[in-house]
């Protein structure tokens, strides 16, 4: 199971009010790192809408007489350049020119990508041909190119930006493609389609109010681009003298340093306070409408609570593995620890079957997790005991848990695909796993097995599992097999190192009915010979009464019954034990009632007996 | 029996292929069955056997590349855009999975009153019809108001079923309903599902991997592997004795709810396989 | 795979076709203009309608690309229509200066980027932080800035480092080095922000995937999980990052070259571009865009031989 579907799962369980309804805005002025920068944003612009006034002179405006004048001089705030001209007047209607430019450069940029992103993601026959057109303007080399093309913009700064508009289209374009196939690809859009509604009704009602979040993000990046662009060329020297712009005022300022430094300062602090809010606001605005972004996932043994201390006891001279009270945590948006796993206890005998059953949220993947070791970071064991041997595990380093991983106690999981690597061959990762089993804590890998053994035990462990042609599937790449030979092919990783508990979780879920009694079959058999005691997740009872010797049901964090199989079957104890058995659909139960056609057939056939009759 | 209402001959199902001139390929290959009035024809198959894509033909959102689909007599297998937005009150869909089958960013309210406001219903009058599809499938009125991401996957599934039946259609294509729900809630959403067609007289096409919901709700069942239908009947014959040996396979590998009977179903599945 | 590199080196032809076509094509709209500058005061409708006619600029614009395009096939790119300099002769020492900061920003920036980014997605905690706000910052300062204050810092006021100008490698290694060192950090300092970015977020989203946890179940050391599996992943969209890092920072070379004086393209394309030197503009447009097609064409092959399943297409 993916962390994100875990951690959702948890949020499911953890009964908090969400915010749900609060908008975007609201959500936005309540962050201050969006809140300054946006202030610092709304300034610039008003000081650039208010130029004339503020200012006392034109930005073209030359003063012979006041030429380098300093800080300060009465008439120029800010002094006066090298031609005598007003630093603050010309500092404004740079920013003036900034805005023009991020305009038509983002509005470009945002008609072009959007429409063809829309077209090329939603009609799957576009796809080829927008995808092309794209490729090709993103290989332009833009800079030059802006620079080669002043015989065709004359320099003027507004055609530039309207050519770089198109030049950073495909950066809006990717994004929209990429959501619209996504997005086209929901049961909601096909269930719009049934409904008759039409094609364009469908990209402006369903798609847009998806696609709008991240572009809106992408727009505030590509308006900061827009700018250091803009000022970047003028710094070069492309464009008309006349007109005022960072870029511009930095190369006089440059070339002017020595005589007057506070010259090339001003804009430079301008453009870079004006571009690092863009930039911090782009940020805070992603933060709003997408939410936290996914943290580093350290691999590292699971998290205790401060001061935990494992549950000393009398340790059960049968059990192979001892579960004690165990507890699982996460801690909430709002930062309090909520058990989704309550207090769970658990006997292990060599070579039983244990079937952990229960319902989405009842925490009974997070209780396998816990055994392993391999809960998420954002978990946290709070109490409780976990013994393998007698030997205690909560509270074990990594490296002495990755000791005992795949030679002690082993795992395989619901969903084969995703569970393999997809870089490597099947021979890769099968060998990769039996030279790690049974290394030491210290140990990359066991010193007493060799690659080419290793490689012999690879072949032979697919053939015991059952893979038809083993030296073919062992030169294939995960997505050139099916996910019913993938799920054998983590079965054998995961028997490759002898362990002596294995943890299957769902591991029939995701295959097809026929193939899943075969599984069942394999994990039976290898159990056998091999002296395996295995806890069996499911939801499933099928599966229960098909392999497993003992069964625990687990409720809201908690197992509510535990027993042997049979006597659990035929005389629970608990409600909610008593109340899954009752939804189970009775495999006798066959729908007996009548269709409608044919009640309205036998009703004539009454009516024209009764006809008859009174005839 | 009066004349069925959806009738599908030799239907040939494709699709197409990434890529400049690739032919499409065959997913369905000729496949014939009929569903009347008020019935329930399941249609059991495993992944990749053409279940799914049988019913988006249906739906038109899939490729019928030969045969033909009659609906209420009227062959729509190559139904246009304008005829597909007049079926759209006769034919409606719920899909699997409840998570992906409403929009996230409407709210449960504009959900329902998409398919009404496209047949041209007035906004006062689709309200009403709202308010009233809510009550029938068990949900709270004011969860009009409210988004999909508030409600569980087993009342999402209800606010799906309430989708289809907002126009009263004569078919509903029923995509594995019940599959991505927690078994105390599949029951129950198929009991909603048998009452509804009790009291409208819809007919489904219910089609599902497991053979125990299939033979919950359908009067009859076809099988269907690799594209074809390999048997095709009435549910307590196809399930109780099959005569196809994969439907054969099919009923020995799902397992049963109970120790004993499972262990002699193993038997016989092995026995079956050493004989082959 | 053969297969799929010849495909995309197809691509990769017709791409450079299409960019170079179109650019004549826009300029040719020019070409009476650029015609009257040269002709000065002598410009007349009849001495411009000659000359146009004496360069052959009056025939169609694909007869002149395919002229043009046969002369590139032989390794000429004509003469510049203003100083009747060698073009090919005349670019060639210019894009070896330019690549000269390009190529070690580029390649620095992209082993900082992996060191920094997988060590942030690895350690998370106060590492990531730290990380994470030299990324930041790396974002916030326009290259042209950076190239300014380091000018400022080290050349100015420190004198470590020559302002201005280019040596070459052939004539003085050291001094080369020298010249060189503060643009190749003015353009390193957003290139490996950018690509560390994406180096963390791709490392973050391999490591909290599902085979992480299989492996970890079977095992296997944190270090192979981390070097064997997530980053071998996360090389195929560092590879097109690393791509399209080469093109920003192309376009930001041009620029940082004239805070420094350096005789590279920037400048060179900028003075032929104001007077309308087309052959020139043609040979920088040819060079810039087979460079950038280069690029992918490298950056599509190693993400084929990377991702097994990127061949099949």
């Amino acid at each position: 199971m993916a962390i994100e579907s875990l951690l959702d799962e948890v949020e499911s369980v953890t009964e908090e009010p969400i915010e749900v309804r609060r908008g975007v805005f609201y959500r936005l002025i309540r962050d201050p790192q969006a809140v300054i920068t946006g202030t610092i944003l709304v300034l610039f612009v008003l000081g650039g809408l208010l130029a004339n006034v503020i200012a006392q002179h034109g930005p073209n405006f030359v003063d012979f007489w006041n030429v380098n004048s300093p800080v300060g001089t009465p008439g120029f705030p800010l002094g006066t350049d090298g031609q005598g001209r007003d630093v603050l007047a010309r500092l404004l209607h740079s920013i003036n020119t900034a805005l023009v430019s991020a305009l038509i450069a983002a509005s470009i940029a945002l008609v072009v990508g959007i429409t063809f992103g829309l077209i090329g993601g939603y009609f799957r026959r576009l796809h080829g041909v927008t995808d092309w057109l794209f490729s090709i303007i993103m290989t332009f080399p833009g800079i030059l190119l802006l620079i080669v093309l002043m015989p065709i913009t004359r320099g003027d700064f507004r055609w530039t930006m309207f050519v770089f508009g198109f030049l950073m289209s495909p950066a809006v374009f990717r994004i929209v493609r990429n959501q619209t196939i996504g997005v086209a690809r929901e049961l909601y859009v096909d269930a719009a389609k049934v409904s008759g509604v039409t094609h364009t009704r469908i990209l402006f009602k369903h798609i847009l109010s998806v696609v709008r979040g991240p572009v809106i993000i992408a727009t505030a990046f590509l308006t900061g681009t827009a700018i250091n662009t803009q000022a970047g060329l003028a710094f070069l020297g492309v464009g008309s003298l006349e007109i005022p712009s960072f870029g511009a005022m930095i190369s006089d300022g440059f070339q002017n340093l020595r005589a007057m430094p506070t010259q090339y300062l001003w804009p430079t602090l301008t453009l870079g306070v004006f571009s690092a809010s863009i930039v911090l606001f782009g940020n805070a605005l992603r933060d709003t409408i997408e939410g936290a972004r996914p943290k580093p996932q350290k691999i590292t043994a699971t998290a205790m609570v401060d001061g935990f201390s494992a549950e000393a006891g009398p340790a059960d001279e049968k059990a192979l593995l001892q579960v004690r009270d165990l507890g699982i945590a996460y801690k909430s948006p709002a930062g309090v620890l909520n058990e989704v796993v309550k207090g769970v206890s658990l006997n292990l005998a060599p070579g039983e079957t244990l079937g952990l059953i229960g319902e989405s949220g009842s925490g009974k993947t997070q209780t396998a997790f816990g055994v392993l070791g391999v809960l998420p970071n954002e978990a946290k064991v709070t109490r409780g005991s976990v013994r393998i041997d007698g030997n205690e595990l909560l509270g074990a380093d990594e490296p002495t848990m990755r000791a005992l991983r795949g030679s002690t106690i082993a795992y395989v999981p619901q969903e084969p695909m995703s569970n393999l690597d997809p870089v490597y061959k099947i021979g890769h990762h099968l060998v990769e796993r039996i030279r790690a089993a049974g290394a030491g804590p210290k140990e990359l890998t066991n010193p007493k097995v060799s690659k080419a053994a290793a490689k012999h035990l690879a072949l032979e462990l697919l053939e015991r599992v059952g893979i038809p042609d083993p030296g073919r599937t062992f030169n294939s790449y995960p997505h050139e097999i099916s996910g019913g030979m993938a799920q054998r092919v983590l079965i054998a990783g995961a028997v490759a190192g002898k362990p002596k508990i294995l943890i299957a979780d769902e591991p029939t879920t995701a295959l097809d009915v026929t193939v899943q009694a075969e599984i069942l079959d394999l994990i039976r058999d290898l159990q056998a010979e091999m002296n395996m005691a295995v806890i069996m997740v499911t939801h499933n009872f099928g599966v229960v009464a098909d392999i497993c010797d003992r069964i625990a049901v687990m409720q809201r964090g908690e197992i509510v019954e535990e027993g042997i199989i049979r006597e659990v079957f035929a005389n629970p104890q608990h409600e909610y034990t008593k109340m899954l058995l009752d939804s189970i659909l009775d495999e006798d139960t066959i729908r007996q009632d009548p269709p409608r056609s044919v009640i309205k057939v036998k009703a004539a056939q009454v009516i024209a007996a009764l006809k008859e009759a009174s005839a | 029996m009066t004349a069925p209402i959806l009738a599908a001959k030799n239907l040939q199902v494709s699709y197409p292929v990434r890529g400049f001139m690739k032919k499409p390929i065959e997913i369905v290959h000729g496949v014939d069955f009929e569903i009347g009035e008020g019935e329930t024809l399941g249609i059991v198959g495993e992944s990749g056997s053409g279940k799914t894509t049988i019913g988006r033909a249906i739906l038109g959102l899939a490729m019928v590349s030969g045969g033909s689909i009659a609906f209420d007599g009227r062959d729509i297998s190559q139904a246009t855009p304008k005829i597909r937005r007049s079926l759209a009150k006769d034919i409606q869909v719920v899909f699997q999975d409840p998570y992906s089958s409403l929009n996230p960013s409407l709210m449960i309210g504009q959900i329902l009153a998409e398919p009404l406001t496209v047949q041209g219903w007035s906004r006062a009058d689709a309200t009403k019809r709202v308010l009233e599809l809510l009550d029938r499938v068990g949900l709270p009125r004011n969860a009009a108001a409210r988004l999909p991401r508030e409600f569980s996957g087993g009342q999402r599934q209800r606010i799906a079923i309430a989708r289809a039946l907002a126009l009263s259609p004569k078919l509903v294509i029923c995509d594995e309903p019940v599959s991505g729900l927690d078994l105390s809630t599949q029951a129950k959403v198929l009991d909603l599902f048998i009452e509804l067609q009790r009291e409208t007289g819809v007919a489904y096409m219910f089609i599902s991997h497991d053979l125990a919901v299939i033979r919950h709700i359908s009067h009859r069942v076809g099988v269907l592997y690799r594209g074809e239908m390999v048997e095709q009947g009435d549910t307590a014959e196809v399930t109780g004795e099959p005569r196809n040996p994969y439907t054969q396979r099919l009923v020995l590998a799902a397992p049963v709810a109970d120790p004993d009977r499972q262990a002699e179903r193993r038997a016989l599945r092995a026995q079956m396989f050493a004989a082959a | 795979m053969l297969l799929y590199a010849l495909r995309r080196l197809g691509a990769g032809i017709v791409l450079f076709l299409l960019t170079s076509f179109t650019t004549l094509y826009l300029i040719h709209f020019s070409f009476a203009g650029i015609v009257a500058t040269r002709l000065g005061t002598g410009a007349t409708p009849e001495t411009i309608a000659q000359m146009m006619h004496d360069h052959g600029l009056d025939r169609p614009v694909l007869v002149q690309y395919v002229d043009w395009f046969g002369s590139l096939l032989q390794g000429d790119l004509g003469r510049s229509f203003f100083t009747q300099e060698v073009v090919t002769a005349a670019i060639g020492p210019r894009i070896i200066v330019t690549l000269s900061i390009v190529l070690p920003a580029l390649i620095g920036a992209a082993i900082f980027a992996t060191l920094l980014g997988v060590l942030a997605a690895y350690k998370g905690g106060w590492v990531d932080k730290v990380a994470q706000g030299a990324m930041l910052f790396g974002h916030l300062v326009p290259g042209l800035l950076v190239a300014i204050f380091l000018v400022m810092l080290f050349a100015v006021n420190l004198g470590w480092f020559p302002a201005t100008g280019f040596v070459r490698f052939g004539d003085d290694p050291v001094g080369w080095l020298r010249s060189i060192t503060i643009p190749v950090i003015a353009l390193f300092v957003g290139g490996s922000a950018n690509m560390a970015n994406q180096v963390r977020g791709t490392m973050i989203d391999e490591l909290r995937k599902d085979y992480v946890r299989t492996l970890r179940t079977a095992g296997v050391s944190p270090k192979a999980i981390l070097l064997r599996h997530a980053l071998r992943n996360a090389i195929g969209p560092g590879i097109t990052v690393f791509g399209m890092q080469f093109i920003t920072m192309f376009g930001g070379a041009l620029i940082i070259e004239s805070v420094f004086a350096l005789p590279g393209f920037g400048t060179f394309a900028f003075n032929s571009a104001m007077r309308g030197d087309f052959p020139v503009i043609m040979g920088l447009t040819a060079v810039g865009v087979g460079l950038t097609v280069g690029v992918n064409l490298i950056v599509d092959l190693a993400n084929g031989w990377l991702n097994p399943k990127a061949r099949a297409y």
